[in-house]
């Protein structure tokens, strides 16, 4: 565990929690959408060091977690397929599908490699012209440049035994289902800044001004509490704006160079996350342009709804409604060696931020 | 996962088209093949936020280095060595 004595910024932090604590005069629930945050939040103790007012809840902002257990299963078919190699980031090996983790596979012999980049996977692609390689591209808008970079590269090198399985969902309509889902009272949000970094600011608009939620875009080191500074000075003035905290990062209209890389290869779809339900339009699959790259069509995968596992709360976590330590099976039943849910041993997991970071007080409250 | 790690591009190393370019990014020492193809305006010694092996923005120095310290600390820079970790 560190703490902040350790960072350079301690004082700066120091004088804005203080900020916060002397502006705070109503209860507020704000939602981060970024594993990242989370992490940073619980690693660094500043759940502990703001207010009792203010309850940061973490919202699904960790792709593998909110990947459907049908969508695992269907790597893990894959993995196990004769002629397969199966490239993954590291992330999702350890993840359960609905019998094993592709890290399960792999050890009775299945071909699954953990690659830094979905490039890499199309290099492997190129090296092995007799295999079918498949990328398991999971992931927000953030990485949805990289992987449709890997489908339009092997398009251009005419490499064709290299394929997707997608598994890519999108914020703002995560956002929208949280906001309308009546069990769930969220007062704001910090919006993940290296998504905005990619698509900009301007899909927040909309959700800012139907719901008349504060969204401050945010980075993730200590300093970037001010993004909940600026949450909190709008909510306790009653005003709801989108603001910019990650200004030094991200540009109003995003990378517009990326935004069409990602609209060359997919289109907005329907989309299930884990724990969470169908949400629509809230992801990509690849174009029919792109068909042969799509995983999906080329093995003939028909994705089934797998019913997930009942004793994992992860949804209820990723609405906002629980915290890890709420879950009956938190560090008892599910740790990182067994766990029932991919919060668990992702390393953007709510669950796996609680389990390694946070200390007694924040595990007992 | 979302994570863009900042590095300083040392070097251009090829050029298949018109956009699809690719160079060295040194993280730390860490070095590492990058794809520029959504930063066209990168030159040598700029940095770069990479986040699984392509360059999504520019950052300036001062910002790079705050960052990168930062993601050194919280022991979050596995992402740039995965690819030896479990293979
Ligand atoms: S502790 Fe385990 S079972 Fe409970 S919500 Fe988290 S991942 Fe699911």
């Amino acid at each position: 565990m560190k703490y902040l004595s350790e960072f350079r910024d301690a004082t700066t932090v120091k004088d804005l929690v203080d900020t916060i604590k002397r502006i705070t005069t109503k209860p507020w629930t704000i939602m981060e959408i970024c594993g990242g945050q989370t992490h940073s939040l619980v690693k660094n103790g500043i759940l502990e060091m703001l207010p009792i007012e203010i309850t940061m809840v973490h919202g699904p902002g960790c792709p593998v977690c909110v990947t459907p257990l049908g969508i695992n299963d269907e790597a893990i078919y894959l993995a196990e397929s004769k002629n397969v190699i199966l490239c993954s980031f590291g992330d999702m090996l350890r993840v359960p599908g609905s019998k094993k983790s592709l890290l399960e596979v792999k050890a009775t012999g299945a071909d699954v490699r953990i690659v830094y980049s979905p490039l890499e996977a199309v290099k492997l692609a190129q090296d092995n012209p007799a295999t079918e390689v498949v990328f398991f591209a999971v992931g927000f808008e953030t990485t949805a440049p990289a992987n449709a970079l890997s489908v339009v590269h092997a398009h251009k090198l005419g490499v064709n035994n290299f394929s997707i399985l997608a598994s890519h969902v999108l914020v703002p309509p995560a956002m929208e289902a949280i906001l309308s889902d009546p069990e769930t009272r969220i007062d704001a949000f910090l919006a993940a800044g290296h998504v905005c970094t990619i698509m900009g600011m301007e899909e927040y608009e909309p959700i800012v001004e139907k719901y008349k939620v504060p969204i401050v875009v945010t980075g993730f080191e200590p300093v970037d509490l001010s993004g909940i500074l600026m949450t909190v000075i709008q909510l306790e003035r009653g005003e709801a704006k989108l603001e910019n905290q990650y200004a030094r990062v991200v540009q109003q209209e995003g990378n517009r160079l990326a935004q069409k890389t990602i609209y060359e290869v997919f289109e907005i779809s329907d989309r299930t996350w884990r724990g969470i339900g169908e949400i629509p339009e809230s992801g990509y699959e690849v174009k029919n342009e792109y068909a042969r790259y799509n995983a999906r069509k080329k093995f003939n995968l028909n994705l089934k709804p797998v019913p997930e596992n009942a004793e994992c709360i992860s949804g209820a976590i990723m609405k906002g409604l629980k915290k890890p330590i709420q879950c009956p099976n938190f560090g008892t039943q599910c740790n990182p060696e067994h766990p029932l849910g991919a919060p668990m041993v992702s390393s953007e997991g709510a669950c796996a931020a609680y389990y390694h970071y946070a200390n007694n007080n924040l595990v007992k409250s | 996962m979302c994570l863009a790690i900042p590095g300083k591009l040392t070097a251009i190393t090829g050029q298949l088209d018109e956009t699809f370019r690719f160079g060295k990014v040194s993280f730390g020492g860490i070095m590492k093949e990058v794809n520029l193809s959504m930063v066209p305006e990168a030159k040598v010694g700029d940095y770069v936020l990479v986040h699984v092996g392509v360059a999504i923005s520019l950052v300036d120095e001062e910002e790079a280095h705050k960052t990168f310290e930062y993601i050194k600390q919280m022991g979050e820079l596995n992402d740039l060595d995965s690819n030896t970790s479990e293979t």
